[in-house]
């Protein structure tokens, strides 16, 4: 298992269009991808999953890799969080 | 005659006939069916075609709207292809052995509800989304094409609310204006007509029973007037020549350089608030930003904002501009633009006080944060620094120490730095007499009229009993501007105009004949400056 956190930065938070990228990102790699923030849960490779948990702007989000490639699919999320997020 | 208000979401007149835009409601009625599994596979087919005409409309957008625009298009695919949303529909047809209009419409709703109900205005917006596609696949399960108005010629069109599928499957050339009952001036509806640049009004709640009847849509004033009398019809024909007529005229101007008649070049850029502005920018066919207010970052925020968040939006808009210049100012706050956090103390005479430049000089942590994202930004575009307030040789020269030890440092740290031009803003009437000197400091000067114009003449512009000793032409002023222009020169480096006077085009000719080098006004204003410039 491979994870890490990240304080979103977007005005929006993980609105529609960044969710979408994320899922497309998150779809390359055959490992289950977690997102948790506080309470809420998702999977991240489902947008309806992503864009519900309404993560806004400052909020802390943790990824969790698990299973095969695992360490690319965290490294490469790791990524786009800082590019895109 | 009846006069319905509304909001305005894009301004501009238009007159024509109404039209109720009516999506076919398709009647979802539960059945049940004995084969689930053949009524899965019908759904899937369904899914595969709507799937197939978001793709299509992509395309489509992208080239109508842009492909920032474009992307809730494949946001709706994306949806499209949700597993939850999928297992949703496939389980309800093969548990509930129902039909897949009912369960695709069921499923939506549900889905829909989870958005409508979160405490985030952007969030609620996508329910819409959601009952959207589902609306689109209900629609093709059940044979049922795609709804319209019957438009036959140009007319106002007026619906409940429009997705922007809807939005942008209409045929332009028949749109003369949007009027909605419900949305908002944030909906897509609303950003879309002003990239398509159609008047629009939203929440004009009052707007029903108006098919087939003559109306004009008041974009500026946020009204519908429906079945207008006479001399209102005739008045508002008068603003939609003129508005044809400057529309024409301005359209014909982008892409054409800024040269007058004689082959002097001007530089046009554009003023903007934040990155939100570019767009405009960009649609107005401005060559550059010739000041980019850095203060939203620091307004907006309740904390001093991160190095990483300023990077964010300064490289936003350098990638935008795409290798044409980015002017950023920094912070130029004072007590009259109050920021909480920085605790500034009231002061009697804030235009005279603590402000700009001279926070950042004192502050000196939060004015290298800023600089640091200025520096790492200019590796993603042509970023200029420029700097407010300047009154003294030694403030230039001590903010170039820092900038200078900041690139060094920024370099050891591994981090790329571009090519960045170092300027000031010529506001106070120090800077304007020792022009001169600062001319050797720095690449270019950019002279803020409105500051510059409140000093010279000793008026607050807020005080009404000064009006008539107020002139913004004031020979003070011209005198000033023009010696900023040969202080530069003599140096060989640039200087411009960011103030409100840039803009005045009654002043246009008198500012290139005086050699300025650029013109730095709203996004709005680019076109009419241009206008003015390739015809002297």
């Amino acid at each position: 298992m491979k994870e890490f956190s990240y304080v979103v930065q977007d005005e929006l938070g993980i609105h529609a269009r960044p969710a979408g990228l994320l899922v497309k990102e998150a779809a390359k790699y055959p490992c289950d991808i977690t997102l948790k923030c506080g309470e809420k849960k998702g999977n991240a490779k489902r947008i309806m999953n992503v864009m519900a948990m309404g993560v806004k702007k400052e909020m802390e989000v943790t990824v969790v890799c698990e299973g095969d490639q695992e360490d690319e699919a965290a490294a490469a999320l790791e990524a786009f969080f800082k590019e895109n997020l | 005659m009846k006069v319905l208000s509304g909001k305005a979401a894009f301004k501009g007149v238009a007159i024509g006939k109404i039209r109720e835009f009516g999506q076919k409601k398709v009647e979802v009625n539960k059945t049940s069916v004995s084969d689930a599994e053949a009524e899965i596979a019908r759904f899937e087919a369904a899914r595969d075609t709507a799937s197939a005409q978001l793709g299509a409309l992509y395309e489509k957008a992208v080239a109508d709207v842009g492909e920032e625009n474009a992307a809730i298009f494949e946001v709706h695919q994306m949806m499209l292809e949700d597993e939850d949303y999928l297992d949703g529909i496939k389980g309800m047809i093969r548990d509930d052995q129902v039909n897949a209009e009912y369960a695709v419409s069921v499923t939506g709703q549900n889905f829909s509800e989870i958005f409508a109900g979160m405490d985030d205005e952007y969030m609620k917006e996508r329910a819409a989304d959601v009952k959207d596609i589902s609306a689109r696949v209900v629609r093709i399960l059940a044979g049922v094409e795609e709804g319209g108005a019957a438009m036959d010629e140009p007319s106002i069109l007026v619906a409940e609310d429009l997705a922007p599928s809807e939005t942008l499957q209409l045929d332009r050339s028949k749109v003369l204006a949007f009027v909605t009952r419900k949305g908002s001036t944030n909906s897509h509806t609303a950003i879309l007509a002003r990239t398509m640049n159609i008047p629009a009004l939203v929440m004009v709640s009052d707007a029903v029973e108006v098919d087939g009847k003559m109306g004009i849509v008041d974009g500026k004033e946020g009204k519908l007037i429906v079945e207008p009398d006479e001399e209102t019809l005739k008045n508002y024909q008068e603003k939609l020549e003129a508005q044809k007529k400057e529309q024409e005229l301005l359209n014909s101007l982008k892409g054409r350089p800024s040269v007058t008649k004689d082959g002097r070049k001007v530089n046009l850029y554009a003023n903007i608030g934040g990155v939100e502005d570019v767009e405009a920018v960009l649609a107005n066919d401005a060559e550059g930003i010739g000041l980019f207010r850095s203060e939203f970052l620091y307004l907006q925020s309740n904390d001093y904002p991160t190095e990483e968040e300023q990077f964010e939006a300064y490289k936003a808009v350098a990638e935008k501009m795409n290798g044409k210049r980015v002017i950023i100012r920094t912070l130029d706050i004072g007590a009259d633009k109050q920021i909480d956090y920085f605790e500034l103390d009231k002061e009697e005479n804030p235009a005279l006080g603590y402000r700009a430049v001279r926070i950042c000089l004192n502050k000196r942590e939060v004015f290298k944060t800023q600089l640091r994202a200025l520096c790492r930004a200019s590796a993603y575009g042509r970023i200029a620094i420029m700097v407010p307030m300047i009154i003294s040789v030694w403030e230039v020269q001590t903010v170039k120490e820092i900038l200078e030890k900041i690139k060094e440092e920024l370099r050891e740290e591994g981090k790329e730095v571009g090519e960045i031009e170092f300027g000031i803003m010529i506001e106070t009437p120090a800077s304007v007499i020792i022009a001169d000197e600062l001319a050797k400091e720095v690449d270019f000067f950019s002279i803020g009229t409105n500051d510059l114009t409140q000093y010279t003449l000793a008026i607050d512009r807020q005080n009404a009993k000064l009006d008539m000793f107020y002139n913004a032409h004031h020979p003070a002023i011209l005198r000033m501007i023009k010696m900023v222009v040969d202080a530069a020169h003599k140096e060989g480096i640039w200087a411009g105009i960011c103030g409100e006077l840039g803009a005045d085009t009654t002043l246009t000719e008198e500012f290139v004949n005086m050699g300025v080098d650029e013109l730095s006004v709203s996004p709005a204003m680019v076109l009419p400056v241009r206008n003015k410039v390739v015809n002297m």
